[in-house]
């Protein structure tokens, strides 16, 4: 079996599509996303716990449009001439803000995509946690980042055994009989459950100190200050850019680029202390290089082809079209599982 | 390469020493097995070589620990990680990655260890511990055998001169134990490394040790010494060497094959052992056809199971051939996916939980999952109301298996074998008809076992069924009156306690691997024969 790609290059394929989701309210290209991210998600699917999340992130996304819908018909929003049914008014204060009132077919249509495009940016999420281990993607931080990414790893730890002693807890609680009901039955659950988890992360805290975890970490006071304020700097100004530059302003470029430059100068700080190596790296190959361009020429297809094919059109409600560029675009995100086909045939 | 000079380690808050005046020197290339009674200070003892005690625990040593020269005064465990390898109880608890590969790795890239170093020391311990088979697997879906081996593996492949083990098979079946002590007994002959070994079932691993330390407990000082001369004198102590001890054999042999060369005369001069006691009739809890499966996988297929009131019945087999979840099926509580059970004929299934546990109880594996309050006299009280029970029943019955539980203690800081009194009191509490048990020996020590045994006999002269799922091979010999062999979720073997695990040598006893072919199974049955000539 050759290696499993790296990890950054399934994110960056990922984060091209849910570019593309991001800048479009089309169902059908936001379908076109779902169904491609979910074909390599199946196709590409590896041998991890996490691997079965797929279907959850799915069911979150159902959810969330569910929401979505249920809030407008209760708080409105949009407005238009089909209205479908009116429900009873409460007046609210301030006034601007109502509840009930009538529901239009524009509304509901406007809300629904709102929520599909929302559920369509977890199916990538969801997607690329079945095809790439998390756990790996934070072993390729930059060892700056080293303390953080040991706390999100025993975190990951942590939260599926956490479920697994809760379900062993309530199945061990008939045994006594479920006697006990309301807010005690709460602490039934919990009170063995937390324990169990205390206990269990000191042991692993034990462990990893057995096992040399923060050996020669030793790093002056000012110089992990500085790194940490440069590195908090980077971070706030790449969000910050990223949002700038999705919402189409113009601050998006200089403010990314900042934090950039912020980012990298804290990490390089950081980096300078580092005795740990590591097993086996994940190296860019050829394969990670097409992975993330797929997803990289979904993306530009997507920011190039602007016109009004990319939004639906709620007044007056027409079908949609699929634009053709933006769709080619996503088809090459399908890319991967010819990739992955390979890996299984090797 | 160890030495203990005069160590006391009080732990805060303790009124007295966890360990007292310890003196101790383990030198280069031996195995030290450490045994004592529960709460001895065993674990301390181990985790006080790498520095865990005091630096993690907190608590107060005084004396001096050095390992291969370091003194664990200035040096924390991160710092002695190249010389002393630790395996913890529980491995599961102490992985950090979750592969098999990364997880040997682990401590190598702590030690900053260039790659192809890591590449071919990794193949090395694949190879040394017969991992290759597995080695992308993700850990948790390993078996329990197999975790073992990982967790030492890990600890092995940053190369220490040291390894610590803290009961390395408590967890494991008997064939997967004996694995894992092959591992280490190739260690110790073919590195020359310097093992420690706590380890209550002294049975399967008293063998290997080229020498014994009884920590005795409170103030009195630690017996270092001869395997067979320490044991002979513990009152934990193998089968074997309590054979010895009754027949008088000398030296005090540790191993099955030393003392079958010391028990021709023994096996001659018994009597035929007494014949089993004829199965009592009348079938309290008939189970036919059980079948359990997990998302597709079939954990128990099609399982025949009768108990009659009276009868105490052993349920063997490898990790996760299908024991937890039969009892598990037959109580009710757990998932079955076929088949029918019946307990006085009603399927309990089909009560309501706090009905389901007047007629059958279970202790399952994890006895805490069922404590959720802070005091002993809260949860006895606790389980009397949700059992309809008068005021003090369960402390009564506390009392009967386990005297001298303090009320007001935090059932969490209770040894193993008190905690599972505690559980096992507040199961019996409803006198349910049938009691089914998960593993109740794990972390017991040879007494606690004993007390359990008698309990559980106590209650089956009382009419009651008992099911006890086990891979205690001892246990199982001491106290049960039939045994019942699943494997791959199917019964293989089912009869007489003696029929059964005479059959086979990984579930015999010592007592009838020396005394074969006579069946004797346990050293009180030979005690009781002698006695009576």
């Amino acid at each position: 079996m050759t290696r499993a790609l790296h990890p950054g290059a399934w994110w960056l394929w990922a984060l091209g599509l849910a570019v593309v989701a991001a800048r479009t309210t089309n169902p059908l290209l936001l379908g076109l996303v779902l169904a491609v991210a979910g074909y390599v998600a199946v196709a590409c699917a590896q041998d991890t716990p996490w691997a079965s999340s797929y279907g959850v992130f799915l069911k979150f996304g159902l959810v969330v449009i569910a929401l979505r819908v249920v809030f407008h018909v209760l708080l409105g929003g949009v407005q238009g001439p089909t209205v479908l049914f009116t429900l009873p008014q409460l007046p609210l204060w301030p006034p601007a803000l109502r509840l009930g009132g009538p529901v239009s077919a524009e509304g509901l249509v406007f809300a629904l995509v709102q929520g599909l495009q929302l559920a369509t940016l977890l199916g990538c999420v969801g997607a690329v946690n079945a095809v790439a281990n998390p756990k790996r993607l934070l072993r390729s931080l930059p060892a700056a980042l080293y303390e953080v990414s040991v706390a999100v790893v025993v975190a990951l730890t942590v939260a599926p055994q956490l479920a697994a002693s809760a379900r062993s807890v309530r199945r061990a609680r008939r045994l006594r009989g479920d006697a006990i009901r309301g807010r005690g039955a709460v602490r039934t659950l919990l009170v063995p459950v937390l324990e169990g988890a205390f206990e269990r992360s000191l042991s692993l805290a034990a462990a990893m100190d057995s096992r040399g975890y923060g050996r020669n970490a030793g790093l002056s006071r000012r110089a992990r200050l500085l790194t940490a304020v440069l590195v908090l700097g980077g971070v706030i100004g790449l969000c910050v850019g990223v949002y700038a530059l999705l919402d189409g302003s113009s601050a998006g470029v200089p403010v990314l680029l900042v934090g950039v430059l912020l980012a990298v100068a804290g990490l390089v700080a950081g980096s300078r202390r580092v005795r740990r190596s590591r097993y086996r790296p994940d190296r860019w190959r050829a394969r990670e290089l097409l992975v993330a361009a797929s997803g990289a020429v979904a993306a530009m297809c997507a920011v190039l082809s602007g016109g009004p094919d990319m939004v639906v059109q709620t007044s007056p409600l027409s079908a949609p079209h699929l634009p053709a560029l933006p769709a080619v675009g996503v088809l090459v995100g399908l890319l991967p599982s010819l990739v992955a086909a390979h890996r299984r045939s090797a | 390469m160890i030495r203990f000079e005069h160590v006391t380690v009080t732990y805060p808050d303790a009124t007295r020493p966890a360990l007292a005046d310890l003196d101790l020197v383990v030198p280069e290339g031996e195995l030290c097995l450490v045994v004592g009674r529960t709460g001895s200070g065993k674990s301390t003892l181990l985790r006080a070589v790498n520095g865990l005690v005091p630096h993690f625990t907190g608590g107060r040593l005084e004396g001096r620990v050095l390992v291969d020269g370091r003194d664990t005064r200035d040096h924390p465990p991160r710092e002695l990680a190249d010389v002393v390898g630790l395996v913890a109880q529980d491995p599961q608890a102490g992985f950090v990655t979750d592969s098999v590969e990364e997880e040997l790795a682990y401590s190598m890239e702590s030690l900053g260890l260039p790659d192809p170093v890591m590449r071919k020391r990794v193949e090395e311990t694949l190879d040394l511990l017969g991992l290759v088979e597995v080695r992308d697997r993700a850990l948790a879906t390993l078996s329990g055998g197999q975790q073992q081996r990982v967790a030492i593996g890990a600890a092995l492949t940053a190369h220490p001169r040291v390894l610590v083990l803290d009961e390395p098979t408590s967890a494991l079946d008997p064939g997967a134990a004996e694995d894992v002590l092959a591992a280490l007994h190739r260690l110790v002959h073919d590195l020359g490394m310097t093992v420690l070994i706590a380890e209550h079932r002294l049975e399967r691993v008293a063998q290997y040790a080229d020498r014994v330390v009884w920590l005795p407990g409170g103030a009195r000082a630690a017996v270092a010494g001869d395997p067979g001369a320490v044991l002979a004198e513990a009152p934990v102590a193998p089968p074997v060497v309590r054979l010895a001890r009754l027949a008088g054999w000398q030296p005090v042999p540790v191993s099955v094959r030393d003392a079958r060369r010391l028990a021709g005369p023994l096996r001659d001069e018994l009597p035929a052992p007494p014949a089993a006691a004829p199965r009592p009739t009348g079938d309290l809890l008939r189970a036919r056809g059980v079948r359990v499966s997990y998302s597709g996988v079939e954990a128990v297929r099609g399982v025949d199971l009768a108990v009659a009131g009276g009868e105490l019945v052993a349920l063997m087999g490898r990790n996760g051939s299908g024991k937890s979840s039969l009892l598990w099926a037959v109580q009710g509580s757990g998932r079955r996916s076929g088949g029918s059970v019946r307990l006085d004929g009603v399927d309990p299934a089909d009560l309501k939980p706090a009905v389901r546990r007047r007629s059958v109880g279970l202790v399952p594996q994890q006895p805490d999952d069922l404590l959720y309050l802070h005091t002993v006299a809260g949860e006895c009280a606790q389980a009397d109301r949700e059992s309809d029970r008068s005021a003090g029943t369960c402390r009564a019955i506390l009392e009967r298996i386990a005297p001298g539980i303090a009320d007001d203690a935090h059932p969490r800081d209770l040894s193993e074998g008190q905690r599972l009194a505690l559980v096992l009191a507040i199961s019996l509490t409803p006198e349910p008809r049938a009691l089914l048990l998960d593993e109740p020996t794990r972390g017991l020590d040879y007494p606690a076992k004993t007390r359990l045994a008698e309990a559980l006999r106590e209650l089956a002269r009382a009419g009651h069924a008992v099911v006890l799922a086990t891979h205690d091979v001892e246990f199982a010999a001491e106290c049960a009156t039939r045994v019942v062999v699943l494997a791959g979720g199917e019964v293989v073997a089912d009869g007489p306690t003696a029929e059964v695990v005479t059959a086979s040598p990984i579930f015999s006893p010592q007592v009838a691997k020396v005394l074969a072919p006579r069946p004797w199974l346990t050293v009180d049955d030979v005690r009781t024969a002698m006695a009576a000539r």
